[in-house]
């Protein structure tokens, strides 16, 4: 049966402002989903963003939505969640916005290991702007601030997730839509920071710079280079080469949780009395 | 008993035209007219859904009893 | 009963009147000379079940002053000159999205990183002009330790009438300087809560005008649902570049505060009934001020002295009549000339202004405004 979106999309709100082909409505899609699934109550949602073309995801949804300035999604949330721990607090954005002006907002939302959960929308570029190379554009690749190749190496976004401290980090694609919201309900559901990557696509400002004729090339290549990590592990270095692994990357239970720890600076407080 | 045809709806006020759906039908349900994305074939339809699940613009849905 | 009573640093005053005033949330940064704010409110705000966290930069601290202000904390944080810079971005979107919020900042010597242990009065024009686009200002500067404890909560009051980030301004001088407290009652001193929405949810719109230019503020996780941006928004909080309505926003916005300056302008006179001479002054300065206002007068010079204690809305009608009165007007400020420019704008020309101005890290000493006072003819 065809899913009921208009249960969390705002009234009047569609169509959305992206161009045709971009994978950010396919992942709001999937957000939706995985909200439906776990049955957030909306009065007690918060979808929390920064500034970009993923970032105007929330103005879609129906629930408590801010869009924040520049990079800041992760510490307007974490300014929330402290206050109202008991509200299910979901950051959406870019890789720009959060690996370059919100780099370093992000590491330490990891490091603290704080219940939220961040969509990041990895389109390798400045969409919104006009297409200028992020982070996370891939070295040679062209933007339209690296004519003549990009000559920086870009991150691995879930290496460094995991490497800043997060609990939770998961990968998908645009293309994989079935996956993106199963990925995003057992992050929702992890205790702690978890992190989901989509690996999305930008016609608009990268692939027609890059060599992609059309959507349709670049839903291809999230199709090839996406190995699931399950079948990854039975391939050689050789056959991973230039692939992508998706599934969730990595899992732990033990760190503590930001705000339940805080609880107990308070308990300790209240005793010092 | 006979299987009850899926039926697939098409928004066309939100359809952005990007031909996802209509490329990786695994069937060949569907085709470009115009702009829009339209249903051409709906026997083939094995109702998996994926039109639905990429359509980025919220422009498609299959509606199955 | 008797009172409670302290000796305790303004900074620590600080910390107090904001926990006087409701304050649940503080998110900082560690910043020279103000991270005794920081340090109260970190023993303090977990004793009633607040919430303090130190963030991972300046920025971060406002966001998530702004994020747990809109989740319905009253929310402070605690910062200094460089700090202040890199909160203006913030600072800003708190203005346009109408988000109540305290930002205590400690004048110390700059720019840049400039003399963080020194006292400085050069931070108040950052706090109108400072972040980008037309916006309101509400900035109070207190001068001894007993009224930085009245004035934050006066702040946070300000804030939560007028739904904006105010800033409190001690300079370095009032921030580190012990003196005696003398604890207000619970009650004894107004506490202005949130303008909460009376309306159901499903009718509420977060800048619905119909309330006046201060629409009420639901917040998130009781019950409301709705959008905010830093964009130019309609009433219901969604974005537009409608001409009329962006117009018509900007001006309420600014005019919610500038329409009542009489509301919230407040300011000291002392001895200016008869005076000639009129030292205008602010924070610590104005203490050395009333010094040579004394000298002054057992000399047989007739000098008072006006103190700003909200610089901004800036008092202009009573420097513009106070212009009218004196043949002279004596400014001694640790800047190079801020506040004399807003009093040379307020006099229109009607008597000389006289500026002391000094950025060497000492405090300006009464004989160096006694000998201004004797310039004014």
């Amino acid at each position: 049966m065809a899913y009921d979106y208009e249960k969390y999309i705002r009234p009047g709100k569609l169509p959305h402002i992206w161009c045709p082909g971009c994978g950010h409505g396919i992942v709001m899609k999937g957000l939706i989903r995985a909200m439906g699934t776990l049955n957030l109550k909306k009065e007690e949602t918060a979808l929390v963003s920064g500034i970009g073309c993923a970032s105007r995801l929330p103005g879609y949804i129906d629930c408590c939505t801010l869009h924040t300035a520049h990079g800041r999604a992760v510490p307007f949330a974490t300014g929330i969640k402290m206050a109202r721990p008991e509200m299910n607090v979901i950051l959406v954005g870019g890789d720009g916005d959060g690996t370059a002006i919100g780099g370093n907002h992000f590491i330490h939302a990891c490091r603290r290991n704080i219940d939220m959960t961040y969509i990041i929308m990895n389109n390798y570029i400045y969409g919104m702007t006009g297409g200028q190379f992020s982070p996370c554009t891939p070295t040679g690749d062209k933007a339209s601030t690296t004519p003549y190749g990009n000559p920086d190496p870009g991150f691995d976004l879930a290496k460094l997730a995991i490497g800043a401290g997060a609990t939770f980090v998961a990968r998908g694609t645009a293309f994989h839509a079935n996956q993106i919201d199963k990925l995003i309900v057992e992050a929702i559901q992890h205790k702690g920071f978890s992190v989901v990557e989509i690996l999305d696509d930008c016609p608009t400002t990268y692939g027609r710079r890059n060599k992609y004729k059309s959507v349709i090339e670049m839903m291809n290549r999230l199709k090839e280079i996406a190995v699931p990590v399950k079948a990854a592990e039975k391939m050689t270095a050789e056959q991973l080469k230039g692939k992508v692994l998706t599934g969730v990357l990595y899992k732990e239970e033990i760190k503590p949780e930001y705000t339940a720890e805080y609880a107990k600076v308070i308990e300790r407080a209240k005793a010092a009395k | 008993m006979e299987k009850k045809m899926p039926r697939i709806e098409i928004i066309e006020k939100y359809c952005k035209g990007c031909r996802i759906c209509v490329e990786f039908c695994p069937k060949d349900v569907l085709e470009m007219k115009g702009f829009y994305a339209s249903v051409k074939n709906i026997e083939a339809c094995i109702s998996c859904m994926q039109c639905e699940l990429r359509c980025p613009d919220f422009a498609i849905k299959v509606i199955t009893e | 009963m008797s009172k409670k009573v302290a000796f305790i640093q303004g900074n620590e005053a600080g910390a107090y009147g904001a926990l006087y005033a409701g304050c649940t949330f503080f998110g900082g940064y560690p910043i020279t000379p103000s991270t005794e704010v920081a340090e109260v409110m970190s023993v303090e705000l977990p004793k009633i079940g607040g919430k303090f966290i130190q963030m991972e930069d300046e920025i971060g601290a406002m966001a998530a002053v702004l994020g747990a202000s809109l989740a319905g904390a009253k929310a402070l944080t605690a910062t200094s000159g460089p700090g202040l810079s890199l909160k203006q971005e913030l600072i800003g979107y708190g203005c346009i999205a109408e988000i109540p919020c305290v930002i205590f900042n400690v004048m110390r010597g700059g720019p840049s990183t400039g003399m963080p242990t020194g006292p400085s009065q050069s931070d108040v024009m950052c706090a109108k002009w400072g972040t980008h686009g037309d916006h309101p200002a509400i900035c109070l500067v207190p001068a001894s330790v007993q009224e930085t404890f009245e004035e934050v909560i006066r702040a946070f009051n300000l804030s939560e009438k007028y739904r904006t980030p105010v800033m409190i301004m001690p300079d370095e001088i009032i921030a580190h300087m012990r003196e005696r407290v003398v604890f207000p009652e619970p009650g004894e001193i107004e506490v202005v809560p949130r303008k909460s929405p009376t309306v159901p949810a499903e009718q509420y719109k977060p800048y619905d005008i119909s309330f006046g230019d201060v629409p009420p503020l639901a917040s998130f996780g009781s019950g409301y649902k709705f959008h905010v941006t830093g964009l130019n928004k309609m009433q219901d909080g969604f974005p537009t570049t409608k001409a009329d309505i962006v117009q018509a926003e900007e001006e309420r916005q600014v005019r919610k505060v500038n329409a009542n300056v009489d509301d919230i302008v407040t300011f000291e006179e002392y001895l200016l009934d008869d005076a000639e001479v009129a030292v205008v002054a602010y924070g610590s300065t104005s203490r050395s001020a009333r010094y040579a206002v004394n000298i002054a007068r057992e000399q047989g010079i007739k000098a008072g002295m006006f103190r700003i204690k909200t610089f901004w809305p800036f008092p202009d009608k009573q420097i513009k009549a106070l212009a009218g009165k004196v043949k002279g007007i004596v400014i001694p400020e640790m800047n190079l000339g801020m506040c004399s420019l807003e009093l040379e704008r307020c006099a229109q020309g009607q008597v000389p202004v006289l500026g002391i101005f000094r950025v060497d890290g000492e405090p300006i000493n009464p004989d160096q405004i006694l000998e201004k006072i004797k310039e004014v003819k």
